[in-house]
């Protein structure tokens, strides 16, 4: 059973795992997708890419960033039946361009995969020079920030 | 030219002597004239070499002389300054050269260099054609061939303009040497809210040109660490490496990139697809708000479109410490930079006693850094603060008090209520002694008590300073003026849920950092998402916190108990995450290292605070959180913290963090 103790104007609630088991009653406002406030994730609610999400580390902003962006871009847009196979081209500049810089991006086999942010969560070996996080594939990590607990 | 100056410095005494004559006769006159006329003739026989008809050839003898002495005089002057100018310059562009020769490798020539910075400064000063200065001599030729100095006080405006100019066009084999005088953005600061700018703004603004000022001698580099995971490296190497190892296993630098991530200044201006460049060992010391330029110290000047402020603090001190003289003040350290973790894991190294003064993140974190160290090491650790426990002003005190014996258990010797009265030096040893009479004998004093913002620009600038909480005064979204921004310790915002306030916490750089880098290029946003902080004191107690954690503030706690899954460790290593914020936003280094195993559980009393949720309260409403050994829930609490609803029944509200699961 919970008890609970004053101590001056702190309030101390001790409780076991039976006194949480039913579910909360609290309420809490519902979130706006569109908050234009919010953080947002990877793909922004009008489907654009956004290049600030912290899920992509620095991949977007260092010197290899243009190249990125450009690769990426034509990946998301792709309409082809496999998807971003018109890219090869961009993705090659990038390559290119990330090889010239090995210590800030750790050369893999698979570079050119299309799966760029869950790669680059891959590729963040015992290096770890960039910021990208380890957490499981980023697209799903940031927009759940603002969803309520249930 | 050299002929007539020899023959003037010939004449010049008698010029000089003939000069004052006259003054005094001219005085005497003036004086004499007023009074008895018999003195006159006498005076006049004294000082009036002749009488009557040969006054007339005197006077104007005397005339000349003195004319001819006020041309000399002016002109010694104006040579002489022009000489200052030609010399500074000269010394100022040593360093470029230097710089150049250490990198490039193949530049432009140096005398060529200096004769440009003369001819530039010959250009500017008011007196002298050209042609009567031998160093001059180049300055036609040399005005089309060599980029301008740029930190030339005189050669800034249209003169260094066209010249550099000319260089770019004609030069493009040949590096530029000069500094950017131009930087769209310019960011003051070289921390962490400096570099969550400077991605923001790469990020959103494709080939944007992005240059950090700081005044240290490193690059960007995250804090955290030096006060925690540094310290628990087994590599003897760790000072100067700067890498650590986090739960995951996986090693990295305290520096958030690497120095390849970034182009020099140099190549700032022509850089294709612009890039960040970071300018080190340089302080803005001037800033020209309507001019939309700032100054550094080395008197160069640096226009922008669009300015952070990031200049965070510097540590304070007590004043008694200040007060008492070098023995003290040698044996004392400040805690901030890279600098300061190296000198003192040396001193740590070779005392047998270290003192911390004060009681908050800082001053906890380190003495538990220190008592694990002195496990092996035999060193005593003593740390003192005014408040009942450790960080007695975050934690409500029956939290406060079960973290100070926590922290007794890192082995250090925790004295609380403890007010320094005075430090003296003594046999090579520190005496402090506190108000109530206790005398503590150490070797070496860490004072961590606070941080004072840096405001230095703000009367050049003509910003507000808010007297509260210290720091610039800036809006919900960061912004100060018109193209400034502040974002860091330094910011004292607006925060459209709390309140306005001033934080100093790493998280809050990161995220104000990245705010004012997206306002920057014209996101508009105001500060929402919230910022948090976290802290670990030993193995068994971590905690992450989110909004106006104060210990003044009514608080509601709901606690489980804690099992052995319960600890920092154990939080990261099961979400595979090797830093806690990382399930927040970016890389931040944060848990202990722990030894492998967990220390025994420390007996059960009754009320054992393992792990549970703390609310603070501000009119009923929830303006803060503590997830006390609860982790990976921040998402939640920040929830909460947004609604900024009145719960009747807080029980309710802490079920939603499912605390007793892992």
């Amino acid at each position: 059973m919970s008890y609970c103790r004053q101590e001056g104007k702190d309030r101390i609630i001790f409780v076991t795992k039976e006194d949480h088991e039913a579910p909360s009653n609290a309420e809490l406002i519902a979130d706006d997708p569109h908050d234009p406030y919010e953080e947002q994730g990877l793909i922004l609610p009008n489907g654009d890419i956004n290049w600030n999400c912290p899920c992509l580390g620095g991949m977007a902003s260092g010197p290899c960033g243009s190249q990125f962006k450009e690769a990426f871009s034509c990946f998301h847009y792709s309409k082809e039946e496999v998807k971003g196979s018109e890219c090869i081209d961009h993705f090659r500049n990038m390559q290119e361009c990330m090889q010239r810089y090995p210590e800030l991006y750790p050369q893999e086999e698979d570079k050119e995969s299309s799966n760029q942010p869950q790669e680059k969560s891959a590729s963040d070996s015992t290096e770890g020079h960039s910021l990208s996080p380890q957490t499981d594939p980023v697209p799903v990590s940031s927009p759940t920030e603002n969803q309520t607990a249930t | 030219m050299l002929k007539c100056r020899s023959a003037w410095g010939k004449l010049a005494p008698f010029a000089r002597g003939a000069a004052t004559l006259q003054r005094q006769n001219v005085t005497r006159t003036g004086l004499t004239n007023g009074r008895t006329t018999a003195r006159v003739p006498a005076a006049h026989m004294a000082t009036w070499p002749a009488g009557g008809g040969q006054n007339h050839l005197y006077v104007l003898l005397v005339g000349a002389t003195c004319v001819g002495g006020a041309i000399y005089a002016y002109r010694t002057v104006k040579g002489d300054q022009r000489r200052y100018q030609e010399r500074i310059a000269e010394i100022s562009s040593r360093p470029h050269r230097r710089a150049k020769e250490a990198t490039a490798g193949l530049h432009a020539e140096p005398p060529a260099q200096e004769v440009v910075a003369t001819a530039v400064a010959e250009s500017e000063a008011p007196v002298d054609p050209p042609s009567e200065e031998p160093d001059a001599r180049s300055a036609a030729p040399s005005e089309t061939t060599q980029p301008p100095q740029a930190d030339e006080p005189a050669a800034e405006e249209a003169p260094a303009e066209t010249l550099a100019e000319e260089a770019a066009g004609r030069d493009s084999a040949q590096p530029s040497p000069a500094l950017p005088w131009h930087a769209p953005y310019l960011l003051i600061g070289g921390g962490t809210a400096s570099f969550a700018a400077a991605r923001s703004i790469r990020a959103r603004d494709p080939g944007a040109r992005v240059l950090i000022v700081t005044d240290e001698a490193d690059l960007p580099y995250m804090r955290p660490p030096l006060s925690k995971e540094l310290w628990f490296s087994d590599d003897p190497a760790v000072t100067d490496t700067l890498r650590f190892k986090q739960w995951n296993g996986k090693e990295r630098s305290i520096y958030f990139q690497p120095s390849s991530f970034y182009i020099t200044p140099e190549e700032l201006s022509n850089a294709e697809n612009g890039g960040v460049a970071v300018l080190t060992s340089k302080k803005v010391v001037h800033m020209d708000v309507r001019g939309n330029k700032v100054k550094l110290d080395d008197d160069a000047e640096i226009s922008y479109d669009k300015c952070l402020i990031a200049t965070g603090g510097v540590p304070r001190n007590l004043q008694v410490l200040d007060r008492a003289g070098d023995e003290v003040k040698s044996r004392t350290t400040l805690f901030r930079k890279i600098d300061d973790f190296r000198s003192l894991d040396k001193v740590s190294r070779n005392i047998k006693s270290i003192t911390v003064i004060g009681g908050g993140f800082l001053g906890s974190e380190l003495a538990c850094a220190l008592g694990r160290r002195s496990q092996d090491s035999g060193l005593e650790v003593i740390q003192m603060f005014p408040e009942k426990g450790n960080m007695g002003k975050v934690l409500p005190e029956y939290l406060s008090n079960w973290t100070t014996e926590k922290v007794k258990t890192e082995g250090v010797k925790v004295i609380s209520e403890a007010l320094v009265k005075s430090v003296t030096c003594k046999d090579d040893q520190l005496e402090i002694k506190l108000k109530d009479g206790r005398l503590v004998k150490t070797d070496h004093i860490v004072a961590a008590v606070g941080l004072e913002p840096n405001v230095d620009l703000a009367k050049s600038a003509g910003l507000e300073v808010d007297s509260d909480f210290g720091g610039y005064r800036v809006n919900a979204e960061l912004q100060a003026r018109s193209n400034i921004w502040v974002a860091g310790d330094a910011a004292c915002f607006y925060d459209i849920r709390l309140g306005r306030r001033r934080v100093e916490h790493h998280d809050h750089a990161v995220v104000s950092g990245r705010l004012a880098g997206e306002n920057m290029t014209g996101a508009n946003k105001p500060y929402w998402h919230q910022s948090m902080f976290w802290s670990d004191l030993g193995p068994d107690v971590g905690y992450e916190a989110i909004g106006i954690v104060d210990s003044s503030l009514p608080t509601v706690g709901v606690f489980a108990k804690a099992t052995a899954k319960d600890t920092p460790k154990a939080a990261t290593e099961k979400s595979g995450t090797g830093i806690r914020s990382e399930s927040e936003t970016e890389d931040v280094a944060s848990s202990a290292a722990a030894p492998p195993t967990p220390a025994p559980a420390v007996a059960a009393p009754k009320d054992d605070y393992g792990k549970g949720v703390v609310f603070y309260l501000r009119d009923k409403v929830v303006v803060g959180i503590i997830l006390w050994n609860v982790f990976n829930r921040m998402p939640i609490a920040r929830k909460i913290i947004k609604d900024g609803e009145e719960h009747a029944d807080l029980n309710e509200v802490a079920k939603l963090f499912n605390i007793h699961e892992d």
